[in-house]
């Protein structure tokens, strides 16, 4: 089975961030920004058939959106796909700040930042927006591994 | 100015001064003129409603049906007197008929408990429609595991109509209690011939309930002439507050029915062996009502009504077809039903774009539209789509803002092909 997990190209969730930030600040236009972020969707990698699952589901009711999560070597290993072009796009964005990362930096790093860059308006209360719950349930698995530490 | 706007200027109606009396509507978001196309989902507020419900707290407010003195007496016939206004409303025979819910859904839950574990008997069944929102379902759902009662669905035909024949087929065995409908799917648009869907149930005996929601905002209602047993709406989407719904029904099924809340208002006298119930409609209106939200409803009818449903329906139905001929003609997009008689709510889905990404395209620009499968999953699932973005109108919406949700709809296409 070729990786479904993403491996970081940052050194840490914070260079990650900036990195981000400096990449949508190429683009005036928040379409052009899309067409970017729809682009890096496209680029994650293919997510298993067989995690396409309710075990796998991040709940969400305006789109689908799905991950898998592994701890190998004290790293965390993140996987995830969604239905929607936009959503993927914003899955990769989570997973190249997330993935990779030591579980103490994952708790460590607020999700905030899809806020601050402009991604996502409502990051706590928005029931409906599958981004905001991966983004707790990458903490929620973070902050298993370090009480099972 | 075209012909069509000249057209309603002449008939009374000026979509532009309409839309000065919406405060929220001269708003920029992220830099454009908002277009707010989600007012199926709740609607905004005219000038009078956002006046009527501050005044009321700066000048007159106290408890209702309580105190003796002279603020709690203004603020009762204040309240009452959005009771008459609801009557003229839907034309219902006596104020007395009208009670107040928080909302839709409050309405249908009483209904669902008062009517259906309190006058029907296991055995009997309730039919709803395959174009339900979830709120004339889940009730019915309830009330089926808790109490025996059967739970039909009558079909929906490929164009999105109710398909009166599988629905008289559901009837003939004269086990419904109960048929409960949309006036108005808040997905396709449809409106249900309410006349003949009346006369079918009580053909067979079964009573009649209409969901009102979307139907009260586009047309002229008169519960008389449908003949209708039970009628539901909420004030959010009828220009009014969130908080305030209503629920009509004929004198004497209200009064056959056991409350739904207890509390107080709602009792004649209370000892602890007992208690007896106040006369209809407040033995269904437990615990201090939305007193505010009552009195901003009011405001809301009456501004409707000076506008008049004549003007209000002639305007959308000129937006229905220009929207549908705008987003028709845009390749890969499907317009979900094809209903004959259809209201301003235009659900689609677009080749290779989801539902989420569309919205979220949109909003970029400003336009506000809904996405997902508008709390009716059953209907997503019978027109075989995962979800899909819907435009609603309202009567402050314009043609412009129509070809402004078709032409970025054109830019959008161009992410996805």
């Amino acid at each position: 089975m070729p990786e479904a997990f993403v491996q970081p190209e940052d050194p840490s969730a914070a260079a990650a961030i900036a990195a981000i930030g400096e990449e949508l600040d190429v683009f005036d236009d928040w379409m052009d920004r899309y067409q970017y972020i729809i682009e890096l969707g496209r680029k994650l990698p293919s997510f298993p058939a067989e995690w396409q699952n309710d075990a796998h589901r991040v709940p969400g009711c305006q789109s689908q959106v799905w991950m898998e999560a592994v701890v190998r070597d004290g790293r965390m290993l993140l996987a995830g796909a969604s239905d929607a072009a936009i959503v993927s796009g914003l899955v990769a964005l989570l997973l190249r700040v997330y993935s990779g990362r030591p579980p103490a930096e994952v708790l460590a790093t607020d999700p905030v930042f899809l806020r601050d860059l402009g991604l996502l308006e409502a990051l706590s209360t928005n029931r409906g927006n599958g981004i905001a719950a991966m983004a707790r349930r990458i903490r929620d698995v973070a902050q298993a591994c370090t009480a099972a530490a | 100015m075209n012909m069509m706007t000249k057209n309603l200027v002449e008939s009374g109606f000026d979509v532009q001064r309409i839309r000065d009396d919406f405060p929220i509507l001269s708003q920029q978001i992220r830099g454009k003129p908002l277009v707010f196309l989600d007012s199926a989902a709740s609607a905004q507020k005219p000038r009078p409603v956002i006046d009527a419900m501050v005044n009321a707290m700066e000048t007159q407010y106290a408890n209702v049906h309580r105190g003796l003195h002279w603020m709690s007496e203004r603020t009762t016939d204040a309240y009452e007197g959005t009771r008459d206004a609801v009557a003229r409303l839907i034309n219902a025979p006596s104020r007395d008929e009208i009670v107040f819910t928080k909302n839709t859904t409050e309405a249908i839950n009483l209904v669902a408990y008062s009517y259906g574990r309190g006058i029907m008997r296991p055995g009997q069944a309730v039919v709803i429609s395959e174009m339900e929102h979830h709120a004339n379902l889940v009730p019915w759902q309830m009330l089926r595991d808790a109490c025996g009662i059967e739970l039909r669905v009558a079909p929906v035909t490929d164009a999105g109509e109710l398909d009166m024949v599988g629905l008289e087929a559901l009837l003939v065995d004269r086990k419904v209690g109960l048929v409960a409908i949309t006036h108005m799917s808040n997905v396709l648009g449809t409106v249900v011939p309410a006349v003949r869907v009346a006369a079918l149930a009580h053909e067979y005996g079964a009573k009649v309930l209409f969901d009102g929601s979307q139907a009260v905002v586009h047309r002229a209602v008169d519960v008389q002439a449908i003949d209708a047993d039970f009628y539901v709406f909420t004030g959010h989407k009828l220009y009014g507050p969130t908080g305030i719904g209503v629920l009509w029904a004929r004198r004497e099924l209200l009064e056959a029915m056991p409350p739904f809340m207890g509390g107080g208002d709602m009792i004649g006298t209370v000892t602890f062996e007992r208690s007896t119930w106040a006369e209809v409609p407040h033995k269904f209106e437990a615990g201090t009502p939305a007193i505010i939200e009552a009195i901003g409803l009011k405001a809301a009818i009456e501004y409707v009504e000076a506008i008049g449903f004549d003007a209000i329906t002639a305007h959308e139905g000129r937006l229905t077809d220009h929207a549908l001929a705008r987003l028709s003609a845009i390749p890969g997009l499907r317009v979900l039903g094809a209903a004959q008689d259809r209201g301003g709510v235009f659900s689609f889905t677009m080749q290779g774009a989801h539902a989420h990404d569309i919205a979220t395209l949109l909003d970029r620009q400003g336009i506000a539209v809904r996405a997902g499968n508008h709390c009716a999953e059953p209907l997503s699932r019978r027109l075989g789509v995962d979800s899909s973005a819907r435009a609603s109108t309202g009567i402050y919406t314009t043609e412009a803002e129509i070809d402004v949700l078709a032409d970025t709809l054109l830019r959008v296409r161009e992410f996805f092909t």
